[in-house]
Formats: C-alpha cells, sequence, structure tokens
C-alpha cells in the first residue's frame, strides 16, 4: 500500500470529506445504539432535538460550546506550530482560579475596568503555566506531551489544596468551594433569566483575532512554517524557539481564557468540576475544524450539541449518555482519516 | 524523622512498592516496545482503562481469572491495531491518534460498563488473585516477602520484562523491531516488511499495557471504578525515556517510582496533616517531569520514532 499526493482537489470535493467522517462516526456508533437495544434513528434524533430543538435546548449548547471554543483555539494555535499542548485543562483551571482570586472583591473597581483586568491576568498566568513545559521541549528536550499531561494532574490537585485552603468559601458549608465573586466581576447574560452569557461574544471575537493573526500576520506565517518544517522554517532564519514560546503563550492564555468565562459568565465561584474535560474535548474541537480558528467555533458548536444532545436523549432512551464521549472521539478519528484521504491518493499493490 | 527513615526497612513498604510497580512494569514493556518499533503510543491510558475494565468483567461474568488476563489482553491488542493500523500504513499524526485512542478506549469502557451494569451504584467485587507464597524464598526478611509473596500477575510482570529483554537483544525478531525504530530502510533492505513490524509491536506492546490495567482490577483491587488508571499511563511515557528504551533500565525506574509513591502514603500519614495531602499527591507526577528533565539531555531517542515509514522511501 502506498500513500501518493493528490493535486489539489476542487473545495466541493474537499468540503465532502469532513461530511463523510461525520457520516462514518454516526454508522460506526449506531451498532453500540443497537447493542444498547435503542434505534438508532430514533436516538440521533432524540439527540438533535435535544441540542437545538428548542430555543432552552440551542441555548444550552451555544453556552456549552462557549468553553470549547477558547480550548479549540487554544489547541488549535499549538497544533499549527506542531508544539503539542494537552493541558488545556490545567490552563482552563489556572484561569479560573486567577478569576476568583482577582474577582471575590480584592479588587474594589468597576466592571469595565475589572473584567478586563481580570481576562488578562487570567490569560497571563494559563501562558506561564504553558511556557514551562515550552522552555523545557527547547532547552532541554523534554517531550512536551507528557509535561502538559502531567501538568493537567498537578494543577487540579493545587486546585483541590486550594479549595480546602485558602480559597475555601467560609460560607460554603465545608464543601471544597470558593467564595462567588463579586457582581461586578461577573459577564452579564445575553439574555435576561437565560444561562448564556457573553462569554460566548468573547470567545467569537477571539476566534476572530486568533483568525486574523494565523492568515495575516508575520507570526502566523511562522508558527505555519514552523509546524510544517522546523528545520527548514530555522534554515530560511525564523527563529523556531522563539517562535514556539509565542505559541505557548497565545495557546495557555486561550485556555486560560475557558477558564474565566465559565466561572464569570455560568458558574459563578470555582469548583473541582468546573470542566468536564473541556482541555481534551478542545483536541477533537480543534481537529474537526482542521485547526481553522473559524471552523474552531462551529465545531465546539457541534461537538458541545453532542453533549448537550446526549444528555437529553440518555433520560428518554435509556442509552448511557457516555455515547457522547465514544461519538466524539470517534469523530475525532474519521476526520484525521478523512482529512488523510483528501489529501492523499491510497494506492494498493 | 527517624520514622520516616525506618520505614524504608519495613516489609509492608516494599510489599506495597513492588505492588504498586506491577502494573507499571506491564504497561512501561509495553510502551517501550512500541516506542522501539518506531510508533509513540499515546492510547495507553485509554487501552489500560479498557483492559482494567475487561479482565475485570471476564472474572464478573464468570471466567476464570486468567481467561479474565487473556481477555484484557485481547481487548488492548484490538486497540493496538486501530492505532497501528492509523499510525503505521496511513502514517496520521502519532499524537492525534493516540489521544484519540485513549478518548475512545476510556469512553467505550465507561459506556459498556453502564450498559451492563445500568442500576449499580457501588462497584461489585470479584474474588481477585491471591498472594502467592513461594516456599523458602518468601521467608528472607524483607525482601522475602516484597519479591516472592506476591500474586501470580506480579511475577508475570518480572517474567515480561526478562522476555522482552531476550526478545529485544537476542533474537531476530528483536533485531527487526530495533531497527523499525532506528533505520526502517534497513530493515526493509532485508526483505522485511517494517509496516508488519510496527504493527505487531503495536499491537503487543497495546497487550501488555491492558494486562497492566487488568493488575488493577484483578490483583490490587477487586471491582472497577471510574477514573483508576488516573494517569499511570502518562507516567509509564515517562519511565520510558527514563529507562532509554531499555527493558532493565525501565524496570528499575517502575520501582524506584513505585518506592516513592508508597513512601509518600506514609510520609503523609507521619505528617498528621500539616502538610495539605494534595502535595503528597502531586510528588509522583512532579517527579516524573523532574526524571524527564534530568534524563532528557543524553536520552537518545530512537531515531525513527514518531516518522512515518513508506516503503520505497529513504
Amino acid at each position: 500500500m502506498r500513500l501518493e499526493p493528490k493535486s489539489a482537489p476542487p473545495l466541493g470535493v474537499t468540503l465532502l470529506f469532513p461530511v463523510a467522517a461525520i457520516a462514518a462516526t454516526l454508522v460506526i456508533t449506531s451498532l453500540l445504539v443497537l447493542a444498547a437495544g435503542a434505534s438508532p434513528f430514533s436516538v440521533f434524533y432524540l439527540v438533535a432535538r435535544g441540542a437545538a430543538g428548542t430555543q432552552f435546548a440551542a441555548l444550552e449548547t451555544l453556552t456549552r460550546a462557549t468553553p470549547l471554543i477558547f480550548t479549540g483555539l487554544a489547541v488549535a494555535v499549538a497544533f499549527r506550530a506542531k508544539l503539542w499542548n494537552i493541558g488545556a485543562e490545567a490552563q482552563l483551571y489556572i484561569g479560573g482560579v486567577v478569576t476568583v482570586v482577582l474577582g471575590t472583591g480584592a479588587l474594589p473597581l468597576p466592571s469595565f475596568l475589572l473584567i478586563p483586568i481580570i481576562m488578562l491576568a487570567a490569560m497571563a498566568a494559563g501562558a506561564l503555566l504553558l511556557l514551562g513545559p515550552a522552555v523545557l521541549k527547547t532547552r532541554f528536550g523534554v517531550d512536551e506531551v507528557v509535561t502538559t499531561l502531567l501538568l493537567n494532574f498537578i494543577v487540579l490537585l493545587f486546585v483541590s489544596m486550594l479549595l480546602e485552603g485558602p480559597l475555601k468559601d467560609p460560607m460554603g458549608l465545608g464543601w471544597p468551594q470558593s467564595s462567588r465573586v463579586v457582581a461586578e466581576a461577573q459577564l452579564p447574560r445575553i439574555i435576561q433569566g437565560k444561562r448564556l452569557h457573553y462569554g460566548f461574544v468573547i470567545a467569537l471575537c477571539a476566534a476572530a483575532i486568533v483568525w486574523v493573526i494565523m492568515k495575516k500576520t508575520v507570526l502566523g506565517y511562522e508558527m505555519r512554517a514552523v509546524g510544517h518544517n522546523a528545520q527548514a522554517a530555522s534554515f530560511a532564519g525564523i527563529p523556531v524557539n522563539r517562535v514556539l514560546m509565542k505559541t505557548a503563550l497565545l495557546s495557555g492564555g486561550l485556555a486560560a481564557l475557558a477558564g474565566f468565562s465559565e466561572v464569570s459568565g455560568l458558574k459563578g465561584n470555582l469548583t473541582l468540576d468546573l470542566s468536564p474535560g473541556y482541555g481534551y474535548s478542545g483536541i477533537v474541537v480543534a481537529m474537526l475544524a482542521m485547526l481553522n480558528p473559524l471552523g474552531v467555533v462551529a465545531s465546539a458548536i457541534f461537538v458541545a450539541g453532542i453533549f448537550v444532545g446526549a444528555d437529553a436523549m440518555s433520560r428518554t432512551a435509556g442509552v448511557p449518555s457516555y455515547i457522547a464521549d465514544v461519538m466524539v472521539a470517534t469523530a475525532l478519528l474519521t476526520m484525521v482519516t478523512a482529512i488523510l484521504m483528501s489529501r492523499f491518493k491510497v494506492r494498493w499493490k | 524523622m527517624e520514622q520516616a527513615f525506618e520505614i524504608l526497612f519495613t516489609a509492608s513498604f516494599w510489599v506495597a512498592a513492588i505492588r504498586i510497580a506491577s502494573p507499571l512494569i506491564f504497561a512501561t514493556m509495553g510502551e517501550l516496545i512500541c516506542e522501539r518499533a518506531g510508533v509513540l503510543n499515546l492510547g495507553i491510558e485509554g487501552i489500560m482503562t479498557a483492559g482494567a475494565f475487561a479482565g475485570w468483567f471476564t472474572v464478573y461474568a464468570g471466567g476464570d481469572l486468567w481467561s479474565g488476563v487473556l481477555v484484557a489482553a485481547l481487548a488492548g491488542a484490538m486497540f493496538g491495531l486501530l492505532h497501528a493500523t492509523l499510525t503505521v500504513p496511513l502514517g496520521l499524526s502519532q499524537h492525534v491518534v493516540g489521544i484519540g485512542i485513549t478518548l475512545l478506549a476510556s469512553s467505550l469502557t465507561y459506556f459498556i460498563y453502564r450498559l451492563a451494569l445500568p442500576e449499580v451504584t457501588s462497584p461489585p467485587k470479584i474474588a481477585p488473585f491471591e498472594a502467592l507464597a513461594i516456599p523458602g524464598l518468601s521467608s528472607i526478611p524483607v525482601v522475602g516477602p516484597a519479591l516472592f509473596n506476591q500474586t501470580p500477575l506480579t511475577y508475570l510482570a518480572f517474567a515480561t520484562v526478562a522476555i522482552v529483554a531476550w526478545v529485544l537483544y537476542r533474537t531476530p525478531l528483536g533485531l527487526a523491531i530495533r531497527a523499525a525504530g532506528e533505520n526502517p530502510a534497513a530493515v526493509e533492505a532485508q526483505g522485511i516488511s517494517v509496516t508488519g513490524i510496527r504493527m505487531g509491536a503495536v499491537m503487543a506492546g497495546s497487550a501488555l499495557m491492558a494486562v497492566g490495567g487488568a493488575f488493577l482490577t484483578m490483583s490490587a483491587f477487586n471491582s472497577f471504578f471510574f477514573q483508576m488508571i488516573n494517569g499511570r499511563g502518562w507516567i509509564c511515557i515517562a519511565l520510558v525515556v527514563f529507562g532509554s528504551w531499555r527493558p532493565g533500565k525501565a524496570l528499575l525506574g517502575a520501582i524506584l517510582f513505585a518506592a516513592f509513591d508508597a513512601y509518600q502514603v506514609r510520609l503523609q500519614q507521619l505528617s498528621g496533616g500539616v502538610v495539605p495531602y494534595q502535595v503528597f499527591l502531586m510528588m509522583p507526577y512532579a517527579l516524573s517531569i523532574l526524571a524527564l528533565i534530568l534524563v532528557a539531555r543524553r536520552a537518545t531517542y530512537p531515531k525513527a520514532l514518531m516518522i512515518p515509514y513508506q516503503k520505497g522511501e529513504r
């Protein structure tokens, strides 16, 4: 078997592959639904209705998509430069920590000053957290996959320590949770009485800004060059290590915004279950978007829809809601295969 | 302070250390085989989860313990086959596929668990492997109970290291595996299929990872919990680097690491709550990072690690 590069296919064909990947995912997960003794058609219908069938469902999907846009952007930026940041989960939690440290009354400022300050501080903390593995990679040759993964565990334990110690809410009846952030530090809701908050708008702006950085700036060009071939980039005079540092700062900062927006916009305080794995799902979101920042928005909404829809379906159809995680993981694998197929011809001989 | 030192000479400490090391030894050997053949297998965390469940469930459903080990190995090999198919002939990013396999294997395991035991709140127990004392040797002080009064799976873990070392360094197959990770073109020149060697190595390695997971449910504990692998797989990847891709050194690394892990639990009890317990729990992960930093400079990665190979290319 051999792979031969294809000449660039027309746009229509390129768009066909992601659709084929999703279709393949549905077929594969249908088998599991059948194993659970339910009908795939009714299950997928229930998932779709649970994700977008009512105004409540659609708003819930967008709310759930918000942190995924941030972590998806973080991963997309890093993977583009082949900096394997698997630690978005840790960066998210650090963003949440900064938000409650500054947002629970430490800074008596009005909203229009306090929120930007918290955002910047959260980004700085997340950026610094990823800078460590990036320095270890460039200076000592330590593989960043393992260090960022291990940091997820360390940071979660660190947060647990804070929530049982200095950040513990005195009114929390002993639960390991932080105090609530003050009203000035809260992102307002987009529609009164609904859960969707302005974090979603910030996420959209972030996607647009990252798109501009990736497509229109020197840094974006350098990141792509480093990701494509670090040796050639170095030979062409691109300071590879410095580009990797900048990539790490941007990626870590974006992931930390997910923690900021969840605390400030949705939950109001920090708990150990702030993220049900948004850092890891961000990898899927970024790959489904083929690392395109604007595509991240669409794929984050898609992935969030699967999770929200599966929750609703699980209650009515009796199929375990873990089917959502299986679908998302399967979609990741079928998608990378589809991307390959769109670029190469497979020759059997 | 004196107490902290005395711990090191108690038999119960070393018994615990060897028990903690056993699943790491299996999984580290599995990862080592994959990487020696040139494939980074980040599916390890998920494959261990699948193995932990498959072994436990086989016994829960009425199979005997050794069938459980076999079923776990088979489940691991199947995920290995999927990983290998995507990364070896298709040459997809080993990082992305590995993470995908971890997500898929663990979520599929949780899905099947819920499907098989819908209403269960506390996980049902099985009768796990029991300690098998080796007559004579097990009565040596400290070393005896630690090395010769363990469950059969621990003995199998040590045997695995010997077998992996023997195959890698003493057989033509081992030469081909090592060459596939260093200079695949040379393997092809011998008329041996690089694709075949790499796929076989990933399947065998993944089977070992799954047995490592099964150790947890069938030998250390007696039931399956969510999140029970809890980063052990990632630590095994660090252990492979720490052992510079050599079975003996990796074994030593696993035992050192496990001894440290057993030690921190005991220190935690001694400290009497002055230091937050999370600090002790962080230590194994921090230690792994530290070990990577210390070793990485002189680490000689298999030269073709993570580089896809196409027939007829140099």
